[in-house]
């Protein structure tokens, strides 16, 4: 029964957003239980891997090939490994609360809504399961054309400046990509990541090829200085946009970098890991001081998204350091294995925070931090979530948060102990700036009377931010499973850093 | 002696010309309000055609009337997509032509008869073949762009398209006659044994030259493309549509038998032309699509760009490159047909929706049409995983196995400006309120709208499934 398993995942919620949008704007109730029941099969689906998927096993599993493009050698074929399944359980997990999240928020057109997501959903799934180049590069690209049209369709007042940019600048990123596969095709005779990873390439090819590879996964992560995309989109973005933007889309960049520059490019990679690092660090201080400034709730998210992410970049990179430098295999798997926590963790911490922010928005219509004040005092069971996730963002011990930055701080101090100090910056700036916000959005006396006015969370959203909750003090508390998931997939991916190619 | 064999070889064109000639005399002879049954007629002999086209399909190129007429898998395949998009452009043309009284014979005689010339061209293997296909495809396209006499736009673009076909027809026989001179032979295959044989000749790069510059008009590539904007603008919708496709396919076919069946051994003096050309195409048609407001004459920039990427294929200059050009070639007459299907479904006796601003908030009035439209314009714009992308990756990797990367690159940063407008599109379609007091209901015909419907959704469909088209593609340029 296993055969077939990431093609079901796959197209289950493509597939599944046919009779979504057959049913119609006529009927919106109908086409929000239907893909309700997409959405929850597909996370049934996708919880299948984990009994099949054999986690001593470093090589790729559940394997699926069949010859897409005859004269060409294009395969479709699909395969998973540790990281991606934890990463897919993220995507379908977080599938269920988006559509349960915009059950009564959006009211313009549901069925198209709920459709693209589904869509969407499922083309991020096939982004982590492709194993050939092309298929990954038609995935990863197909995934804007649903976003495009959520933000552009449902977002803010300023959503097609927002969506126009979004669409235009991750598709210049990526495209340079496409000649570098192009590239590696006529080359190798295949765009099987397997075959490219082990083809000999110069110093000069490689040098070339990271840094295509770098612009395309660097646009989508986002990195200090191509992140400019980014607060616009999570801005305008109607709020289920935001949560799968920042929960799932943000980790398609980096997963690029596991599965492209590491195995193609090891040796520019290490040379380049340099470049990298300060851009990560540069993200982790200098973002966390703007997201400090930011007067929008959604913008301030937005800019600690990029100081987040900028952690998992630096895990990635630091293990490059360790084992090229000084060959410490340990300490570089731990920053390895930190920067997948983090990704798996922030994916769960932003969705919950973007949540936040759009119950908050339904109910007054405002992100600005200045118009609220004192919420607490009419919302405690919100409050009482908002505090929580607040504090995973700013990486308390005890939340998912926690685990993976200080995962990568400690490799960092293996590696170079300035590098940590500037990275462990981000407990104090993080804490400074969620706290605050906190602190003005929460606390104090309510100075708008519109804020007296609003409504406590119903049980819809408190499903979502329960379901959230859970999943942040889970891996917060017991991380173990996760790691345990990831483990050998890491560690192969160590070992091959280590592997030259020239 | 011409022979019965040779007959049998061109039967598909002598059965169009038959059909043709039979349909005008039908057409005296019929009422009016009878003209439906003309209209069905027409479609089922273009069908018929493109039965003859693959049940007589040979198993290696044979040539009639001493090698005049060449029949290949090239030939078979462009004319089976040409054919196919003129039977299209008649479903989708009916609702629109009754609309403004051009319900008339003419339009189907006409259409026929360019499509014979651009059968003739596809399969030409002597320069005067080539000149006399061109030539009935062009003179029937004049006609058709001046089909609506009352409209001044029509008539200008029409005196327009005729005064610049006309020069570049000169060209093309000037270019030939040089050709001739230096070679002493007509038949393309002599002359690609004698050009090989020749070298640089000064006499024959000089003929060369004239004919890429022939070539060029009819593809419609910067800088000859003077006449694409106001062509696609000025002629009724229902023949614009024709120069898009149809025409398309005739214009690539003619430029594979000029450059390569004649003229392949000078492939290194023509390369950096088509280079040239394409890399002005590419910046040409991007950035003035950019500023346009009216969709059809966006389009119109669109096809210059697009013959662009399609140069940038046959650039490579070897079979891979061929095939990769005709599948761009396929790939971009499907996406023309559907997009300009959408706006002749959409347009009503005196609206033409042409402009952008028509097709405001058409997600609010029919989500079906407005998604049909998104798909050909994310397919134009060449967004995975749509046809368009495939195109593109195709003849991208052409130009890269060529040598010119640097082509490739040009090409990829075009794309990115080119994506603003298709994007623009989708835009005011899904994000914008529409007008006030604007119909926009597409017609009724139920057949209109079904076709309209597959041939959007394979331009998805193609973009998930492609291969059998590109080892047909492949396959063809070979032997």
């Amino acid at each position: 029964m296993f055969n077939h398993l990431l093609s079901l995942v796959i197209w289950l919620p493509i597939v599944g957003a046919i009779p979504v949008l057959l049913a119609g704007a006529a009927r919106p109730g109908l086409a929000r239980w239907i893909s309700l029941l997409v959405a929850v099969l597909t996370f049934v689906a996708s919880l299948y891997l984990l009994p099949a998927y054999n986690a001593t096993d470093s090589t790729m599993q559940l394997a699926e090939s069949h010859v897409w493009i005859a004269s060409l050698g294009v395969h479709y074929s699909l395969a998973v490994d540790g990281i991606s399944i934890a990463l897919i359980l993220l995507t379908t997990f977080v599938g269920i609360l988006v559509i349960a999240g915009a059950w009564q928020v959006i009211q313009d057109k549901p069925h198209q809504y709920m459709a693209a997501m589904l869509v969407l959903e499922g083309l991020m799934i096939g982004v982590f399961c492709a194993t050939d180049a092309l298929l990954f590069y038609v995935f990863f690209e197909a995934m804007l054309i649903p976003m495009f049209i959520l933000i552009g369709v449902w977002g803010g007042p300023r959503r097609v400046y927002a969506t126009l940019k979004f669409f235009i600048y991750t598709f210049f990123g990526s495209i340079f990509m496409l000649i570098g596969l192009i590239y590696l095709y006529l080359k190798a005779g295949t765009f099987d990541l397997h075959a490219l990873a082990a083809l000999p390439l110069t110093m000069k090819e490689q040098s070339w090829l990271f840094f295509a590879f770098l612009l395309a996964f660097a646009i989508k992560v986002p990195m200090v200085p191509v992140h400019t995309w980014l607060p616009d989109a999570h801005v305008e973005a109607p709020t289920g946009g935001s949560v799968v933007l920042a929960a799932v889309m943000l980790k398609v960049g980096t997963y690029g970098f596991l599965r492209f520059i590491l195995p193609i490019t090891p040796d520019a990679g290490d040379h380049y890991a340099w470049v990298v690092i300060v851009l990560s660090l540069v993200a982790i201080v200098y973002i966390g001081y703007v997201a400090l400034v930011q007067e929008d709730m959604k913008k301030l998210v937005a800019y600690s998204s990029v100081a987040h992410m900028g952690f998992v970049t630096l895990g990635i990179f630091i293990a490059f350091m360790l084992v090229r430098g000084s060959g410490n295999l340990d300490a570089a798997k731990l920053g390895m294995q930190g920067a997948m926590v983090q990704m798996i963790s922030h994916g769960f911490v932003s969705g919950a925070m973007f949540t936040c922010i759009g119950v908050m928005y339904d109910r007054m219509h405002t992100r600005l931090i200045k118009d609220y004040g004192g919420v607490i005092n009419v919302m405690p069971w919100f409050g009482f979530f908002y505090v929580l996730f607040a504090m995973a963002n700013s990486g308390l011990p005890g939340t998912s948060g926690f685990v993976g930055e200080f995962m990568v701080v400690l490799a960092s101090f293996a590696a170079n102990p300035w590098i940590a100090l500037f990275a462990a910056f981000t407990l104090i700036i993080g804490a400074a700036y969620t706290l605050w916000m906190v602190k003005r959005v929460l606390w104090g006396d309510i100075t708008n009377p519109h804020v007296r006015e609003m409504e406590e969370i119903n049980g819809r959203e408190a499903f979502v931010l329960i379901a959230f909750a859970a999943a942040v003090l889970a891996l917060g508390i017991w991380p173990q499973p996760l790691i345990h998931l990831m483990d050998a997939s890491v560690s192969q991916l160590v070992q091959q850093l280590a592997v030259h190619k020239i | 002696m011409p022979t019965f064999n040779d007959i049998l070889i061109m039967l598909p064109e002598f059965y169009l010309v038959a059909a043709a000639c039979l349909l005008l005399l039908l057409d005296a002879w019929m009422k009016p309000e009878q003209r439906n049954i003309l209209h069905w007629v027409s479609i089922l002999v273009v069908l018929v055609a493109i039965y003859l086209v693959v049940a007589g399909q040979p198993d290696v190129a044979v040539t009639a009337f001493d090698g005049m007429f060449v029949r290949d898998a090239v030939a078979e395949i462009l004319k089976v997509f040409a054919l196919l998009c003129t039977a299209l452009i008649f479903v989708f043309s009916r609702p629109y032509l009754a609309d403004r009284k051009l319900f008339q014979g003419e339009f189907y005689t006409l259409m026929i008869f360019a499509t014979i010339g651009a059968m003739l061209l596809v399969s030409a293997g002597n320069l005067v073949m080539v000149y006399l296909g061109l030539e009935l495809l062009t003179l029937c396209s004049y006609g058709l762009v001046a089909l609506n006499r009352d409209s001044r736009l029509s008539s200008e673009a029409a005196i327009k398209y005729f005064v610049l076909g006309a020069l570049s027809s000169g060209m093309l026989l000037y270019g030939m006659s040089m050709v001739y001179g230096a070679t002493g032979t007509l038949a393309l295959a002599q002359l690609h044994g004698a050009v090989v044989h020749a070298g640089l000749d000064h006499l024959l790069v000089f003929g060369l030259i004239f004919m890429v510059v022939g070539i060029s008009f009819k593809l419609g590539v910067a800088p000859f493309h003077m006449w694409i904007p106001d062509v696609y603008q000025g002629a009724p919708t229902a023949v614009t549509i024709f120069v898009g496709s149809t025409s398309k396919l005739a214009a690539f076919g003619m430029a594979y038998r000029l450059l390569e069946s004649g003229m392949g051994g000078l492939a290194g003096q023509w390369q950096m032309m088509l280079a040239v050309l394409a890399v002005a195409s590419l910046a040409i048609g991007n950035l003035v699509a950019i500023v346009q407001t009216n969709l059809k004459r966006l389009l119109a920039y669109s096809t210059i760009s697009h013959m662009g990427y399609l140069l940038l294929g046959l650039v490579n200059a070897g079979p891979e490159g061929y095939a990769s050009a005709m599948f761009y070639a396929i790939s971009y007459a499907l996406m023309s047909t559907a997009a300009f299907g959408v706006i002749l479904a959409l347009a009503r006796a005196g609206f033409e929706c042409e402009e952008i601003d028509d097709f405001k908030g058409l997600n609010q009035r029919s989500p079906w049409m407005a998604f049909l439209m998104m798909l050909a314009m994310f397919s134009l714009a060449g967004v995975p995983p749509m046809f368009g992308f495939f195109a593109k990756l195709l003849v991208l990797q052409a130009a890269i196995h060529a040598g010119m990367l640097w082509l490739a690159m040009v090409g990829v940063v075009f794309a990115i400006i080119g994506l603003y407008y298709y994007l623009r599109v989708v835009k005011v379609m899904y994000f914008d309120k529409p007008a006030e007091g604007l119909e926009l209901r597409p017609q009724s015909d139920g057949f209109l709208r079904t076709m309209l419907s597959l041939n959007a959704l394979v331009l998805l469909a193609l973009g998930l499934y492609w291969g059998p088209l590109l080892g047909w593609c492949r396959a063809a340029f070979a032997g």
